[in-house]
């Protein structure tokens, strides 16, 4: 039995280095005095003082964070209602329509979407196009932690406010609401985390009208690969991090692997 | 909740339900309609998509099945499309080889720890998607520590080096780095489920833990397992940027192909019947997934 924990303990460990190595490099060739990410040379800040002044990634790092500031508020509120309307009066349709953008492979969403903003809409490609696709596929997320959450609540507390006489309104807006609004924090720091990161949707419906970070960081990568690339993905792990772990402490299930 | 019976309840689901419906069927529904329209239609003149009603009389497209007899009829994109179906069958299957004995561990080990334990998991796949295939890039190239090991090793038996980058080896590599979270997870659920006293009455009826692991663990676990195939399986299917990026000329899967029938030939009326298949195959994926997950299995 203990030798069977050992090996388990060895393959665990050896599939821990692999998911970390990789990211750890990554992290510390930003602060490597060399132009190629090959061995280590000395310490250096350079490859973020390039970063600072480079005026393109910080226009795309703008339009990244625009876009994902106003779709993730927006994801957050009809995520919301649909996590109630699910839930509480168990709309399937609306169940599919949430979670199927959310279950396929991301390139299909871009390509429809791309084919339905010029066949259709003739809408030219650009920060509107891309901010209305983060929401179609952030609406999921938020979805699914403020179901899982009401699902979490004591179905009584709802009992008793009818019975003191309050109207569904203030049902929602006095004993809902507060107790789900921990989930919707945390669904909608998902969305902006999604948002920010995406890259397949954003390639097909962004056109040349916007640049995002995640686009500039690509044909930065296809093209010529310096450690500056390095320097920008660490900051955007940091990022991501300290929004993922922000996003735990209102809803701690959510890196249980719960949902 | 109390569940709703009334007119009222039925006002309510369309009241809050309604903005994000009519929101998903503009955006969703709508645009994957078109989709199929478009894999019916004939090419535009200048790309895009020719008018399914021509503005002036002598030039009437009207809907064609043109694309998908195309498809079928040149064996390269057949094949393109095999060689991603057993890409993404080898993504799932060293995956599952890896994630296994991780999610066993952490289902097996105290109460407290199996959160930290998870978490591990999830934080790196928190880091941006192309920022995990850019760290393979770095490992993988020719100068890199990995690579000069093995060309090392290589040159000692007197065989040319090879190249690690830009070839199906990265390709599948970083397939199995990106997905291998959606796999630890739904195989952890599981296993976290499973009743330990079995185990215990499988070792007192004289079963070794070679057999207790086959007969009685495994079994067990098969409907976690096919929830993360799912999981892992059809977005490994649809994938564009992987082989675009770590991949050699020969590495074209049908996200790729479809890539280029939109954004470089132009032609969206087939672009949109390769997504159109590419679609197919998810829903046999989904639907044959969900059956053997949910079989009894002991």
């Amino acid at each position: 039995m203990y030798s069977s924990r050992y090996g388990l303990w060895a393959a665990a460990l050896a599939v821990y280095a692999f998911l970390y190595l990789p990211l750890a490099i990554v992290v510390a060739y930003s602060f490597n005095d060399s132009r190629l990410n090959a061995e280590w040379v000395g310490f250096t800040w350079h490859w973020y003082q390039v970063l600072l002044h480079d005026e393109d990634m910080l226009i795309a790092a703008g339009n990244s964070l625009l876009i994902a500031l106003v779709s993730s508020l927006i994801s957050t509120v009809l995520g919301t209602l649909a996590g109630i309307a699910i839930y509480r009066y168990d709309f399937k349709l609306l169940n599919f329509l949430v979670m199927a953008p959310v279950a396929m492979p991301e390139i299909l969403l871009g390509v429809s979407l791309l084919l339905f903003y010029i066949q259709v809409l003739n809408l030219t490609l650009g920060m509107l196009s891309v901010l209305l696709a983060h929401i179609v596929f952030s609406i999921g997320f938020v979805a699914i932690v403020v179901r899982a959450g009401l699902a979490a609540l004591d179905v009584s507390i709802f009992e008793a406010a009818r019975d003191l006489g309050a109207s569904p309104w203030q049902t929602f807006r006095h004993v809902t609401y507060p107790l789900i609004l921990p989930c919707m924090i945390a669904g909608g720091l998902m969305a902006f985390t999604l948002s920010i990161d995406d890259f397949v949707v954003t390639f097909f419906t962004a056109g040349v009208g916007v640049q995002t970070l995640p686009l500039h960081i690509y044909s930065m990568i296809k093209t010529s690969v310096t450690p500056e690339v390095n320097a920008v993905s660490t900051l955007l792990m940091l990022l991501t991090l300290a929004l993922i772990l922000a996003a735990a402490r209102f809803a701690p299930d959510m890196l249980k692997g719960k949902y | 909740m109390t569940k709703p019976y009334n007119s009222e309840a039925r006002l309510g689901k369309y009241l809050v339900g309604g903005p994000p419906f009519l929101f998903l069927l503009l955006m969703f529904a709508a645009p994957a309609v078109i989709t199929v329209i478009a894999s019916l239609s004939y090419p535009g003149e200048f790309g895009g998509l020719a008018p399914l009603v021509a503005r002036d009389p002598g030039t009437l497209h009207g809907v064609t099945l043109e694309t998908y007899r195309f498809f079928f009829s040149d064996f390269i994109y057949i094949e393109i499309f095999l060689k991603s179906v057993l890409m993404a069958s080898a993504t799932t299957l060293f995956c599952l080889s890896l994630a296994y004995p991780l999610a066993l561990l952490i289902a097996r080990s105290p109460k407290k720890r199996r959160d930290r334990l998870v978490l591990l998991v999830i934080l790196p796949f928190a880091s941006n998607f192309l920022i995990r295939i850019y760290a393979w890039m770095i490992v993988l190239g020719p100068q890199s520590a990995l690579s000069r090991l093995i060309n090392g090793i290589l040159s000692l038996f007197g065989l040319a080096p090879v190249h690690l980058l830009f070839s199906s080896f990265a390709v599948l590599i970083a397939l199995v780095y990106v997905h291998l979270p959606f796999m630890v997870l739904p195989l952890y659920t599981n296993l976290e489920k499973h009743d330990p006293s079995l185990l215990d009455a499988a070792q007192d009826l004289g079963a070794n833990a070679w057999q207790r692991f086959w007969r009685v663990t495994f079994p067990l676990s098969l409907p976690g397992v096919f929830a993360g195939t799912a999981l892992v399986f059809i977005p490994a299917l649809g994938m564009f940027a992987i082989p675009e990026i770590l991949g050699g000329t020969g590495d074209m899967l049908i996200g790729n192909l479809i890539k280029e029938q939109f954004l470089v030939t132009r032609d969206w009326p087939f672009g949109a019947t390769l997504s159109i298949m590419l679609t197919i195959a998810v829903l046999m994926i989904a639907w044959l997934t969900a059956k053997l997950g949910a079989r009894r299995y002991v």
